[in-house]
C-alpha cells in the first residue's frame, strides 16, 4: 500500500528544556536535547527536497536532507558521520548556530510553516554518538608537513582537524592554560556545558594534533620562529579585544567588560568561589549594556549569581535585536528585562562603586548603512537604572599581539588580518588566517567555515612547495 | 607544567625566591615583563613580575610574599614540586636606554623586579642609583645583590634601624636636591608609587611605575586591568605594565586594585583554615 499525500506538522517538535524558574538558579543546561523519539518525530517533517536550499544557507554546507535521512532511519551514528562530512563540531553548532538566519531560513517549510528544526537534530545526532567510541577519522599518511595553527577556537580547531586527517603535523598555539577559545572562556555552561567542547577537543587530539596552551605567540614564539621552524601558519587569534563606551564612571568598581565577566565565570569557575580561587561580584541589580548573544549570555549568567533585577540595555528595538531568537526567548523566560531604545550616557557611584546607570532615550530615525534605523539621542530624556553592576557587551575588536610581532602583515585600518577570503590567504607566503580575527566578530559556523578553506589552500601551498624542492 | 628548580627563603617568614624552568620563556622575557601562574585546576591566575632571566639556565626566578590565599599557597610548594601554569613573557619591557642618571626605588618587595631592571640599566651605560626602603632593617630584601649592581644604594627604614631614618621618599628627595636622576623608576605598593611620582613632579624628572593590578588573560582580553589615565584608559597587561606615573589617575587605580579585598580575605581565611600553619611549617 502507497502512503497516502504526508500531512504536515506546522510546528517544530518542542524540545525539552529546563523550567525557567529552576534554570535560572543553576548553570545546567537549559535545553535538554531531543529524544529518539522526538528526533524521529521531527525528521519526519523534513520534505526531503531536491534540490536543498538549507545546504546552501549553511556556511559549511552540511548535507542537511542526507543527515536527517539517517535519523529517520534510525541510524544515528550514520546521521553523524555524514554531518562530519562537513562539521567538525556539530554538538556545539547544534547548539550555538544562528540556525533561523542560516539552514533553517532557507527550510521549504519556512515559506509557509516553522521549518524543520535541523539545529536540533545536528545536536541530536551529535549527542546520540556521546558515549560511543566512533570510528576514526582516515587520516592519510604522514606527508612530513608540519604546520602551525594560532588559537584553538572554533576557527583554529577546524584548520587543524582537516589538515591532520591530510596527514600533516600540526600544532595549536594557545595563550590561555584551556583550549576551545570562545567556545570554553565565552559561551556560558548553560548553552554549552564544557565537556562537549572538552570531548571534540579530544577527538582532534586523537588525529595526531598537538595543543600547547600558555602559549602566547608574539611574546613567547615569535612569527619568524614559527616560520622558519613550520611550513605554513594558520592564525586564529579571534577578535579579543573588549570596547568600552569611553563615558565618565567606566573604570568604577562594579563596571565588567563583558569578556572578563564570562571569563572569570566560564574559565576560571568564579561561580564556585571559594572552592575555586577566582572570585566574581554578585550584583544584586545588573545593568548589561548591548544586545547580541554575549549580552544575553551576561544577563543570563548575572541571573544565576543571584542577581534580584537584570535590565538589558539596548539603544534600538526588539526587532534589531542582533542575538539568537532562542537567546532572546530564553532570557525573557528567565526574567531580563528589556530596556528598549536606551543608551548609557554615564555611570555614577559613590565610594568608588557603581550605583546606577544614566541612560538617555533614543528615537530611531531613517535607516543607517547597515540598513537599521540610526538610533538618536532625544534631549532631556535622561533616566537612572539602579545598579550595582554594569556589564558592557558592545562586540570586541581585534587582538593586535599577533599582527605587532609580524613585520609586514597587511591588517586593515581596525587591526584585522587581510585575507582572501576563499583561501584565507595573507600578503605573507605561508601565512593563511581565518574566522574573527579576519571579519571581526561572528559566528563560530563562520570561524569553522573559514579554518576549513584556509586548511584546504594550506595544503595546495604546501604539497605545490614540496613539488617544487629538490630532495 | 613548570617545575620549581629552587626555593629559598629571602625574608622568614613570608618572602620566598623561586628558580622555576622555563626555557622558552627565559630567551624571550626582557627585565620589566611578568608571567601568570596557575598553581593547580581551582586556581586563580595571577601576575608575578620577573626578578631573575637566565636564557643559560632555562629559567626564571621571581620573589613572591606570602601576602593572600595564592601567594601562601604557592609558598608550601618546595623545589622539585611542579606549578600546574606559567604563561609569559607578558606585557611591555622596561624602555632601557642610555638616560644618564637613573634612579630605581622599591619600596617592600618591589625591590626584587628592579634587580633585573638596575641591571640592564647599567649595562646600558647609566648611572644607577637604588633607594630602597622597609618599616625596619630586617624586613629589607635583595640589598646585597643590588649593592652589586648598582653605583649607589641608598637604604631607608621608617624606624631608623639601618640608614637614612624614613620613607623612600626621604631618601629620594635627597637624591633629586643632591643630583638630579634624569629618570625615576618605582615598583612597590601603589600608594607609594603615588608618592614618588607627587615627590619628582616639582623637579621636572620622567617618573615611570610599574603597575600590579589585577588580571586574568594577562593578553587584553579581559580589561580587568584597566589603568586610567589622564589621556584615556589602557590595559596595564598588554600596554604596561610600566606607565608614565604622572598620568596616572592614583586614586581610582588605587580603588580597583582594592575591589576584590573582602573575597581575597575570605579565600585566604578559608585556606588558612584548611592548612593552618602551613606557613610556618614549610617555611622552618
Amino acid at each position: 500500500m502507497k502512503p497516502g499525500p504526508k500531512k504536515i506538522i506546522p510546528h517544530k517538535t518542542p524540545m525539552p528544556e529546563q523550567d525557567p524558574a529552576v534554570r535560572s538558579g543553576n548553570f545546567y543546561e537549559v535545553m535538554l536535547g531531543y529524544t529518539a523519539e522526538l528526533a524521529r518525530k521531527e525528521a519526519s517533517r523534513c520534505l526531503n527536497c531536491k534540490a536543498p536550499k538549507c545546504v546552501e544557507g549553511c556556511p559549511v554546507n552540511v548535507p542537511i536532507p542526507r543527515f536527517i535521512s539517517a535519523i529517520k532511519e534510525g541510524d544515528y551514528a550514520k546521521a553523524l558521520s555524514i554531518i562530519k562530512e562537513s562539521n567538525l563540531l556539530p554538538a556545539v553548532c547544534g547548539r550555538v548556530c544562528p540556525q533561523e538566519s542560516q539552514c533553517e531560513k532557507m527550510c521549504t517549510l519556512a515559506k509557509k510553516f516553522e521549518p524543520v528544526a535541523i539545529g536540533r537534530l545536528e545536536r541530536f545526532a551529535a549527542d546520540s554518538q556521546l558515549n560511543e567510541v566512533g570510528a576514526m577519522p582516515e587520516i592519510s599518511s604522514p606527508t612530513g608537513k608540519k604546520v602551525a595553527v594560532i588559537g584553538s577556537g572554533p576557527a583554529g580547531l577546524a584548520c587543524a582537524y582537516d589538515l591532520a586527517k591530510l596527514g600533516h603535523k600540526v600544532t595549536i598555539f594557545e595563550a590561555l592554560h584551556a583550549p576551545g577559545g570562545v567556545l570554553f572562556y565565552g559561551i556560558p555552561e548553560f548553552r554549552l556545558p564544557k565537556k562537549i567542547v572538552a570531548r571534540e577537543i579530544e577527538n582532534l587530539k586523537k588525529t595526531g594534533v598537538e595543543i600547547i596552551t600558555n602559549a602566547v605567540i608574539g611574546r613567547l614564539i615569535t612569527m619568524q620562529e614559527i616560520l622558519a621552524d613550520y611550513d605554513a601558519c594558520f592564525i586564529g587569534t579571534g577578535a579579543g579585544l573588549p570596547k568600552f563606551m569611553g563615558i565618565e564612571g567606566e573604570n568604577l568598581n562594579g563596571v565588567y567588560s563583558a569578556n572578563e565577566f564570562l571569563t572569570r565565570v566560564n574559565l576560571m569557575s568564579a561561580h564556585s568561589f571559594p572552592e575555586f580561587d577566582t572570585p566574581i561580584k554578585r550584583g544584586e541589580r545588573v545593568a548589561v549594556i548591548g544586545g547580541g548573544n554575549v549580552a544575553m549570555d551576561s544577563a543570563r549568567t548575572a541571573l544565576r549569581l543571584g542577581a534580584k533585577k537584570v535590565s538589558l540595555v539596548y539603544r534600538r528595538s526588539e526587532e534589531e535585536l542582533p542575538a539568537r531568537k532562542e537567546e532572546i526567548h530564553h532570557a525573557k523566560e528567565e526574567g531580563v528585562q528589556f530596556e528598549y531604545c536606551a543608551s548609557p550616557v554615564r555611570i555614577v557611584g559613590k565610594d568608588g562603586l557603581v550605583t546606577s546607570l544614566e541612560c538617555v532615550r533614543m528615537d530611531l530615525c531613517e535607516l543607517d548603512e547597515s540598513g537599521r534605523r540610526r538610533p538618536k539621542p532625544v534631549p532631556g530624556s535622561e533616566f537612572l537604572i539602579p545598579a550595582d553592576t554594569v556589564i558592557m557587551a558592545l562586540g570586541t575588536s581585534a587582538n593586535p599581539l599577533v599582527q605587532k610581532s609580524t613585520p609586514g602583515l597587511s591588517v586593515n585600518g581596525r587591526g584585522y588580518i587581510m585575507a582572501d577570503p576563499e583561501t584565507g590567504r595573507t600578503n605573507i607566503e605561508g601565512v593563511f588566517a581565518g574566522g574573527d580575527i579576519v571579519t571581526g566578530s561572528a559566528t563560530v559556523i563562520s570561524a569553522m567555515g573559514a579554518g576549513r578553506k584556509a586548511a584546504r589552500a594550506i595544503h595546495e601551498y604546501i604539497s605545490r612547495k614540496n613539488q617544487g624542492s629538490v630532495p | 607544567m613548570a617545575k620549581i628548580l629552587d626555593k629559598k627563603i629571602i625574608r622568614d617568614p613570608d618572602v620566598f625566591y623561586y628558580k622555576l624552568s622555563a626555557p622558552l620563556i627565559s630567551r624571550k622575557a626582557k627585565p620589566g615583563q611578568f608571567v601568570i601562574i596557575r598553581l593547580h585546576e581551582k586556581g586563580e591566575r595571577i601576575p608575578l613580575s620577573l626578578a631573575g632571566i637566565n636564557p643559560e639556565e632555562g629559567t626564571i626566578s621571581l620573589i613572591v610574599m606570602a601576602v593572600g590565599k595564592t601567594t601562601s599557597e604557592m609558598s608550601t610548594l618546595k623545589a622539585g614540586d611542579e606549578i600546574m601554569d606559567l604563561c609569559g613573557p607578558l606585557g611591555q619591557p622596561t624602555h632601557v636606554e642610555r638616560f644618564g642618571r637613573v634612579a630605581l626605588v622599591g619600596g617592600g618587595f618591589g625591590v626584587a623586579p628592579l634587580y633585573p631592571i638596575a641591571r640592564a640599566m647599567k649595562a646600558a651605560g647609566n648611572e644607577v642609583v637604588m633607594v630602597m626602603g622597609a618599616r625596619s632593617a630586617d624586613l629589607l630584601i635583595y640589598e646585597k645583590e643590588l649593592s652589586e649592581v648598582c653605583d649607589k644604594v641608598v637604604v631607608t627604614t621608617d624606624d631608623g634601624s639601618k640608614g637614612v631614618k624614613g620613607n623612600v621618599i626621604t631618601g629620594l628627595e635627597k637624591e633629586l636636591d643632591a643630583n638630579k636622576p634624569a629618570l625615576v623608576l618605582a615598583i612597590g605598593p601603589a600608594p607609594m608609587m603615588k608618592a614618588v611620582c607627587n615627590a619628582t613632579k616639582p623637579y621636572g624628572v620622567k617618573t615611570v611605575v610599574s603597575l600590579n593590578t589585577i588580571m586574568i588573560d594577562g593578553t587584553g582580553m579581559c580589561g580587568c586591568c584597566r589603568v586610567p589615565m589622564t589621556n584615556g584608559t589602557k590595559f596595564a597587561c598588554t600596554d604596561g605594565p610600566d606607565f608614565d606615573g604622572h598620568e596616572v589617575q592614583w586614586d581610582i587605580l588605587m580603588n580597583r586594585q582594592k575591589n576584590y579585598n573582602p573575597e581575597e580575605r575570605e579565600s585566604f581565611e578559608a585556606w588558612k583554615r584548611r592548612h593552618a600553619g602551613a606557613i610556618t611549617e614549610k617555611a622552618g
